[in-house]
């Protein structure tokens, strides 16, 4: 099932992430993909998520898939070049899978291959091009290709960037080359989120808000510090800080959030980060 | 040496398009021996500008455009044509263009595509570096190089990674290439051209042309290491 179906029939939708392991012990993954499958719309299956190695997203794609659970099968430019890129986008189709992610990908730097060569051969607009050229019937270099692809194309967007303005404009690129949906980066600041949906609710695409759960206060300011365009103000952090129960607090958090945001975009993309059990009290705490 | 190509007119002509004075630029160093930027194609590139109407603001043929200082103190006897004019359009490696545009407050365009930087990096070192990868974008991209100036070599405008406009990538020494470009273009008003999606690069033309490399410009950077290299191994 493509999410631009669940979107067309105006459905609030939610999705979640599966972290592939790094090896080859699928169950735990499994398990909490099963404790939320009634719960959410999808699956965004990570690929080598922050640069570190891990089980292939195209496989854990495939394993949901023939379990019945719908993925999003997450692609970076990081790692290969256009030939390979390519290739996984017909195998995923073959494979089942109608939802696609393009993105950048993180440096290599990020992660645990610090001296890996950094491919890029792509960019992630150009990656939107590439499989909207597949669906066409047609490969990057003009060959036509025996029987066609179709996917709801899906991309990212940072409305807590400093400056926003070449955000958009890449979220405007990104729409042209075939972008059928956007999640979003975290955002902890609904005012914020309102003020940049304002400015892109002319573009007719559905956007997906991004939730983090919070596992504490020291993870907050590790955020603030550390990563691009996610900032948890102030008092959310004294929130965490004094909270008994960091994961009730975390829980309500979560929930309030997504209260606040739901009525200005079209679905939640909410990542646990290992606390994929409380997934479930959030979406109550948020009435969805 | 650089060995730099000229774009063809249709590409040059489209890069102009809107700007009705234009102040050329050449460069005696490399882009001369390579026949793309020398006195000699400054005029003739002046004549074919004229004819396609365009107003020449002025030219100059400048001692290399690798080199920051010397391109300022060049360009100070003709501070007044080049303020008349709409833009550059400077003709040599994109090192040069890249220094052009960082010293000029102008919009600079490249005439010429970089394609081999022959073992140099130019006759000085600077911030602004090439990939030589045949097929120049700093038209697009203010005068700074996407390909060099982004970790990432993005072409299509910045990751979400830059923080406080540093890289994601040892931020405490890179700024997110990326940003500069969005703040040149911002100050330039060419911020639209930020909108144009960029194929993905040909890499095939990262190759020097086969025919190039018998020319005789080519051969004076590489000829003597070649020959060299053949004696080593004939003696052992």
């Amino acid at each position: 099932m493509k999410l631009s179906e669940l979107f067309n029939d105006g459905k609030f939708v939610i999705t979640t992430e599966a972290g592939p392991p790094k090896g080859v012990d699928v169950e735990r993954m499994l398990e909490d993909v099963e404790l939320l499958r009634e719960r959410v719309d999808a699956f965004n299956v990570t690929d080598q998520q922050s640069s570190v190695m891990r089980l292939g997203s195209l496989a854990v794609s495939a394993l949901l898939k023939r379990r019945g659970i719908e993925p999003v099968f997450q692609v970076t430019c990081r790692d290969r070049n256009r030939i390979a890129l390519q290739s996984d986008l017909l195998s995923a189709y073959v494979l089942g899978i109608e939802n696609v992610l393009c993105l950048t990908g993180d440096y290599v730097s990020l992660g645990d291959h610090l001296g890996a060569k950094p491919v890029f051969d792509l960019d992630s607009v150009s990656l939107l091009l590439t499989a909207s050229r597949l669906q066409e019937g047609y490969d990057l270099a003009g060959r036509e290709i025996a029987g066609s692809p179709t996917f709801c194309l899906g991309a990212v967007v940072n409305p807590g960037a400093n400056p926003l303005e070449p955000q958009i404009i890449k979220m405007e690129k990104k729409i042209e080359a075939g972008a059928r949906f956007f999640q979003t980066q975290a955002v902890y600041e609904p005012e914020r989120f309102a003020a940049f949906m304002k400015q892109v609710e002319g573009f007719g695409v559905p956007v997906m808000v991004g939730i983090i759960l919070l596992k504490s206060a020291g993870m907050a300011r590790f955020m603030n510090r550390n990563v691009a365009g996610i900032h948890v103000p102030d008092h959310l952090i004294v929130e965490m800080e004094e909270a008994k129960d960091r994961a009730e607090m975390s829980v309500e958090i979560a929930g309030r959030l997504i209260r606040e945001m739901k009525g200005l975009c079209q679905g939640v993309h909410i990542m646990a980060l290992g606390w994929e059990k409380y997934v479930p009290t959030v979406l109550d705490a948020a009435g969805l | 040496m650089l060995v730099s190509e000229q774009k063809p007119l249709e590409e040059i002509l489209r890069s102009l398009e809107g700007e009705g004075r234009v102040f050329l630029l050449g460069c005696r160093g490399c882009a001369e021996a390579c026949q793309t930027g020398g006195e000699k194609e400054v005029l003739a590139m002046k004549e074919t500008l004229e004819g396609a109407g365009k107003e020449i603001a002025g030219w100059a043929a400048l001692d290399f455009l690798c080199q920051k200082g010397l391109v300022k103190t060049g360009l100070y006897p003709f501070e007044d044509q080049i303020v008349s004019a709409d833009s550059i359009l400077t003709m040599c490696c994109g090192i040069g263009v890249q220094v052009t545009s960082s010293v000029v407050g102008k919009v600079t365009h490249p005439a010429c595509n970089t394609i081999s930087l022959g073992g140099s990096r130019g006759e000085w070192w600077g911030s602004e570096r090439c990939l030589e990868c045949g097929d120049c974008l700093l038209d697009l991209t203010g005068g700074i190089c996407p390909l060099t100036a982004c970790t990432k070599s993005l072409i299509n405008g910045p990751c979400g990674g830059a923080r406080d406009g540093r890289c994601e990538f040892e931020p405490e020494v890179r700024e997110c290439g990326w940003q500069l470009i969005y703040e040149r273009l911002k100050k330039l008003d060419r911020l639209h051209k930020l909108r144009e999606i960029s194929l993905p690069k040909d890499f095939a033309r990262m190759q020097p042309p086969k025919d190039l490399r018998g020319t005789a410009f080519w051969s004076l950077g590489q000829r003597q290491e070649e020959r060299t290299g053949d004696e080593t191994l004939g003696t052992l």
